[in-house]
């Protein structure tokens, strides 16, 4: 039988322990239908997810609603929108209790008085052009003057085909202001002209996404494994797709044979009474989904397939500490 | 009493190497204090997973709050038969 120290020599063995008992179990949380901003793109709002429910106004009920999913075993939320910081008292519900990650556009800084170390997650999708193209304005200008130098945030860098050859100049801006960097993949909601990638732009924007992290690999949060899956849609040379997905809401899956998914995952609506069917949008084809968040968990949840080489379980470790650096379960 | 530890042993150990499709071992050589998350490469969700067939096959409820407990076979084993005990 293939064991674990069997694969790996001291120092990966260490770093497999380090992360082999974590038993991260999150969920993600609407926090509100509303948004600053209206990004060609946003699945959120592309899909209707803001109409499916209307938002829960009681503040109250946000915090016994919170005591529930601790009592359902969540130990990561993961907070998304609207844009949550329209609402930092529900946010607070969450941070109060429980490790949390507040995905936002920047443009209204958490206060840090009140929530000194919670991650943060600045979505950023390219250069100034097509930040303008694609969400009406340069956030970087304002999210970079909030969080300039903060410890306990970083930019989410949704890659486009039209950032291929530049995602240098973003990733240096971006060390300049003394943050660090997680790259993802625009899956293209909306069918924005010019954005849907190609298979020849995959295959170069995975050179890029790699030479990046060579170059900068104390401000790119990443490892080429994740760059791979991401780009290829393959994992082990089996194709992601609904069948694959980890990330689909535990109560509502009815995928027969049942994949390996997240433990009592659930994606909460506003109202905190409705159920999204995954982590993303429902009308995506998830043959062409690019979340990163889902490719991520997809690795981490086939542990034992990486138990065959050195090389894969290495690949599964990397991947691993890279969600756990990212949601602060481990330091960057 | 001794006998019947190791019956638990083998067989959790049958249930583990069927279930988790291991390869190139039996329930007999089985290393029964081989730890199974830093080496075997359990996860929570394979343990859910035997924690439903044990269940089943002993009667007893596997609370999930004790499966970071859980590391070897032996561990298991003893689990069991202090759950058994507890319910005679």
């Amino acid at each position: 039988m293939i064991t674990v120290s069997s694969l790996l020599d001291d120092h990966w063995y260490e770093r497999y322990k380090k992360i082999s008992k974590l038993n991260i179990r999150s969920s993600i949380y609407d926090v509100t239908d509303r948004c600053n901003l209206r990004c060609k793109g946003c699945f959120f709002f592309s899909s209707g997810e803001h109409e499916v429910a209307s938002e829960e106004k009681d503040v109250d009920k946000w915090h016994s609603f919170v005591e529930k999913e601790m009592d359902r075993g969540v130990n990561l939320a993961i907070l998304i929108g609207g844009e949550p910081t329209l609402c930092l008292d529900r946010v607070e519900a969450f941070y109060k209790r429980l490790p949390t990650f507040c995905a936002t556009n920047g443009l209204i800084k958490v206060p840090r008085d009140r929530f000194p170390d919670m991650m943060v997650g600045i979505s950023l999708w390219g250069d100034a052009e097509d930040e303008t193209i694609l969400r009406g304005k340069d956030t970087f200008k304002i999210s970079s003057a909030n969080y300039q130098g903060d410890p306990h945030a970083y930019y989410l860098y949704t890659i486009t085909p039209k950032q291929l050859g530049k995602t240098e100049k973003i990733v240096r801006k971006i060390q300049d202001v003394g943050l660090k960097v997680q790259m993802q993949l625009l899956s293209n909601d909306e069918d924005v002209d010019g954005f849907s990638w190609q298979p020849d732009e995959l295959v170069a924007i995975r050179a890029e996404m790699d030479d990046m992290l060579d170059k900068y690999p104390e401000t790119v949060i990443s490892c080429k494994y994740y760059h791979e899956i991401i780009t290829t849609g393959k994992m082990l040379d089996r194709p992601f797709g609904w069948m694959e997905c980890p990330s689909v809401t535990e109560p509502i899956d009815n995928r027969e044979p049942r994949p390996r998914r997240l433990t009592n995952f659930i994606r909460w609506s506003s109202d905190l009474h409705t159920m999204h069917r995954c982590c993303t949008s429902e009308t995506r084809d998830c043959s062409t989904c690019k979340d990163g968040a889902a490719h991520m968990s997809w690795v981490m949840v086939n542990k034992r397939a990486h138990i065959k080489t050195t090389k894969d379980l290495q690949n599964w470790i990397e991947v691993y500490e890279m969600f756990a650096k990212l949601y602060q379960f481990i330091p960057w | 009493m001794s006998n019947d530890i190791n019956q638990t042993i083998t067989r959790i150990a049958e249930i583990i190497i069927n279930e988790l499709k291991l390869e190139d071992v039996t329930a007999e050589t089985f290393d029964a204090d081989l730890d199974l998350v830093n080496e075997v490469g359990i996860d929570s969700m394979d343990m859910a997973t035997v924690a439903l067939f044990l269940r089943d096959e002993y009667e007893i409820q596997i609370d999930e709050d004790d499966y970071p407990k859980l590391t070897t076979v032996r561990i298991i084993a003893q689990y069991i038969d202090n759950k058994r005990n507890s319910n005679e």
